[in-house]
């Protein structure tokens, strides 16, 4: 089990995260209500599903930046969230914001972040992540000077700067090319060619189906859908998002 | 070095290197302590006999209120582009976020005070004993920074920042403006040492109490 082995022994577990019975409240509305969902290490899984069905939650949980209502999630095996700082070295988040600082270059905030994350050669890692995400000749630039897209490019460069191999991401082509959309992929495989387990919301299908092993659709905080992504076409996910298909 | 050194000094790193490309901050505090001293010295009927009563409560109204206008800048850098999450999600110790904050306020702070020193000493033509002086302004600005950072962070939150941040700040902080006055005026007026060191060593136990308060309270304050 390649990714189990490069986690502490502590945390060696077949499972990248289960949830059971996930309840968030925000006030009196329910955003994720009795979610039950388990995935694999190295599983794609592509989260679908209209505004408001709790995809953001559901990954900012995961992110340690909210706290279940009720339910049990564990990551890796490790309980949020009592034990979120453990959980944290293992996990990269995307969200809608990029987490990016706009007077710093590109360069110095992946740099910045590794020092958190506490590599052993944040500028060496920074270069690397620049050349992979096709930044390299924009390193010298502040963020506040690129585009949409390339500062989407740099932010996901930020949420795989630890290597993580649980990877989080929230519409993660909001604003990129073909070109940058195409990346995306290759950021699914850590830093020795290995098979990350990535989470992603989307709300196309077609990329879902491109990118993911395996589809989920959210309504109302709940999971109506979970197919394989082999089983499927975008006609038909598409007509289940319209709730016009089988649903589960 | 260790990992909680590390993150408060890339924290800090990369506050300093931000003001230093915008000069945002830096330049609005100058600016409002320097303003402050010019209006009350001419606001003021200022002799001979009555400068030395009125000049400490000046120096730390421009103090206080440049402190505060640093202090409620300095979360809304980690709020432009969620970037407060990019440092939650990432196994940072709240602690060293605090003490990076309160560090790099704390800088920005004594860099106004340094500024704003010499124009209050001759707009007020008064003789001072800088070693002592520089270290009540150094307690003083402790207590403020301290206290001012904690609530900053969870002024940050709120949609009235910018008027939260001082509701928040002064009624904890009176203690710390009330005794860097008191100090200043006896320095000033040469008043009795053991008064004087009386009100020191109210500002040291304010500066270690919430300090130390502030510190550990953070963690509760910018988690959910």
């Amino acid at each position: 089990m390649a990714v189990a082995s490069r986690l502490a022994p502590s945390i060696a577990t077949d499972l990248a995260f289960e949830i059971e019975g996930l309840v968030r409240r925000y006030g009196y509305r329910r955003a994720l209500d009795g979610l039950d969902l388990v995935v694999p290490w190295n599983q794609r899984v592509a989260i679908l599903g209209p505004n408001g069905a709790g995809k953001t939650t559901l990954l900012r949980i995961l992110a340690t930046l909210v706290r279940p209502t009720r339910g049990q999630v564990r990551v890796g095996g490790l309980e949020l969230p009592s034990q979120a700082s453990a959980v944290r070295r293992y996990v990269g988040f995307l969200a809608h914001q990029t987490f990016l600082y706009d007077e710093l270059t590109a360069r110095e905030n992946l740099i910045f972040y590794g020092h958190l994350y506490g590599l052993p050669d944040p500028s060496g890692r920074a270069d690397a992540l620049l050349a992979q995400v096709g930044l390299a000749d924009r390193a010298g630039h502040r963020v506040r000077t690129l585009s949409r897209g390339l500062q989407q490019r740099l932010a996901l460069a930020r949420a795989v700067v630890h290597d993580p191999p649980l990877l989080l991401l929230d519409e993660p082509e909001t604003g990129l090319d073909l070109a940058g959309i195409a990346l995306l992929g290759s950021l699914f495989y850590d830093a020795t060619g290995h098979l990350r387990t990535v989470l992603f919301t989307t709300h196309d299908p077609e990329l879902a189906l491109a990118l993911a092993d395996r589809v989920i659709v959210l309504a109302r905080g709940r999971k109506v859908f979970d197919r394989p992504a082999s089983e499927l076409t975008p006609a038909v996910l598409a007509a289940v998002l319209r709730g016009e298909g089988e649903i589960r | 070095m260790s990992s909680f050194a590390r993150q408060v000094r890339a924290l800090l790193w990369k506050d300093l290197l931000t003001e230093a490309r915008t000069r945002e901050l830096l330049g609005g505090m100058v600016v409002f302590a320097l303003l402050v001293l010019v209006i009350f010295n001419f606001a003021f009927d200022l002799r001979v006999d009555t400068i030395e009563a009125v000049a400490p409560g000046v120096l730390w109204v421009a103090i206080s209120f440049a402190g505060i206008i640093g202090l409620g800048r300095s979360f809304i850098l980690e709020k432009d582009r969620g970037a407060l999450d990019g440092l939650l999600s990432a196994p940072v110790d709240r602690g060293a976020i605090y003490l990076a904050k309160l560090l790099g306020n704390l800088f920005f702070m004594l860099v106004v005070e340094a500024i704003a020193l010499p124009v209050f000493v001759t707009f007020f033509n008064i003789g001072i004993a800088l070693p002592e002086l520089a270290l009540i302004i150094l307690l003083g600005t402790v207590g403020l920074a301290s206290v001012g950072t904690l609530f900053a962070a969870m002024a940050a939150s709120t949609r009235a920042r910018e008027v939260m941040l001082p509701l928040m700040i002064f009624p904890i902080a009176v203690p710390v403006v009330i005794a860097a006055v008191e100090a200043t005026a006896l320095l000033l007026t040469r008043g009795s040492s053991s008064s004087r060191a009386g009100w020191i060593e109210l500002l040291v136990a304010f500066d270690l109490i919430f300090g130390i308060l502030s510190f550990v309270a953070f963690d509760y304050v910018v988690e959910e």
